[in-house]
């Protein structure tokens, strides 16, 4: 019998959801394109301080993070403050002129992002600094968030 | 029989489960990836001193020393100075031109100097950072206004004018040692 039509789904769909996944994979290939995997696994607990200077880093390729802040504990409360470079603690600071040297090694224009906690003090950023400034790495970045009132 | 194979040309792969493959795979990349919040303060160190090599002699008048404390009090050249006239102090330094005596001769020469102790809060040093860029950066509006009719910010990237303005107030900041206290 010709005029009856096997009806593949019973519901009758009113949406053309063929286009659905073309949607969705638009935003898919969005995210892909505008994220990073973040493999680091933070170790140090960071809250950004703000700044009204601040300039966007347009290379991404060429950052390399050192993380420094109070350590994550399980309980309440915080750990001792640590520097963190790729997912290690650093237990030395001197270890971080050869660290630095070997990455300007690969990377001349190398830019080195500190993403350093707000109420850390200053003795330890200023250490890192002398470090980098022996391994050659001078492009220095303090990460920070764009303030939004007036200071 | 002739079956009619054109009413079948439906598609091969179900459309449902491509949409929820899609779903899954988004749901992942929404979960396991973060925006990069690449913004901060840029800064070029200067190269460490030779060991044989002594500092660079740098007149007094072209240095502006600002020492901040542990507790966040901030003095410019030993007088206590409260953190909202800092811009405004760094930015009479910088543009003096040899006016004041105790000022800078140029802005070529001038070098301001910031100096925290170990127990400084890192904001606090960012704070004056800022505040110090800030000033850095409206007299280098000012100055590309005079010449060229636009503020420093709006000159196109890698300009002429905007080395210019760049050559004439060069960024000079030194982070100085902190002292042992």
């Amino acid at each position: 019998m010709a005029q009856f039509k096997k009806r593949s789904s019973g519901a009758t769909t009113e949406i053309p959801v063929v286009a659905l996944p073309d949607i969705v994979f638009i935003l898919l290939i969005f995210f892909m394109v505008t994220t990073v995997i973040r493999s680091v696994d933070l170790k140090v607990q960071v809250q950004f301080t703000q700044a009204k200077n601040i300039e966007k880093i347009t290379q991404k390729r060429l950052v390399s993070y050192i993380y420094v802040g109070p350590m994550k504990t399980p309980g309440p409360g915080e750990g001792k403050v640590a520097i963190q470079i790729d997912d290690a603690i650093i237990e030395d600071i001197e270890v971080i002129q050869s660290i630095m040297y070997e990455k300007y090694q690969d990377q001349p224009k190398l830019i080195v992002s500190l993403r350093v906690d707000e109420n850390v003090k200053s003795g330890i950023v200023l250490d890192i600094q002398k470090e980098l400034k022996q391994a050659g790495t001078l492009r220095i970045n303090y990460s920070a968030l764009q303030e939004q009132r007036e200071g | 029989m002739f079956r009619k194979r054109e009413s079948r040309v439906s598609a091969e792969i179900p459309g449902s489960s491509l949409a929820d493959i899609a779903f899954l795979l988004l749901v992942f990349f929404l979960v396991a990836t973060s925006f990069n919040t690449d913004s901060g303060i840029g800064l070029v160190l200067p190269p460490p001193p030779q060991e044989n090599q002594p500092p660079p002699q740098i007149n007094d008048r072209n240095m502006l020393s600002i020492l901040v404390n542990g507790q966040g009090l901030v003095s410019i050249e030993e007088e206590l100075t409260p953190m909202s006239q800092v811009k405004r102090k760094v930015k009479e330094f910088i543009t003096n031109r040899g006016q004041d005596p105790k000022l800078s001769e140029s802005p070529e020469n001038a070098v301001v100097s910031i100096k925290t102790a170990r127990e400084t809060t890192y904001s606090v040093y960012i704070d004056m950072l800022d505040r110090v860029i800030g000033a850095y950066k409206e007299v280098r509006n000012a100055v590309s206004m005079r010449k060229y009719g636009k503020p420093f910010t709006a000159l196109p990237d890698n300009s002429e004018a905007q080395e210019t303005i760049e050559d004439l107030i060069p960024r000079q900041i030194s982070i100085a040692e902190p002292a042992e206290s």
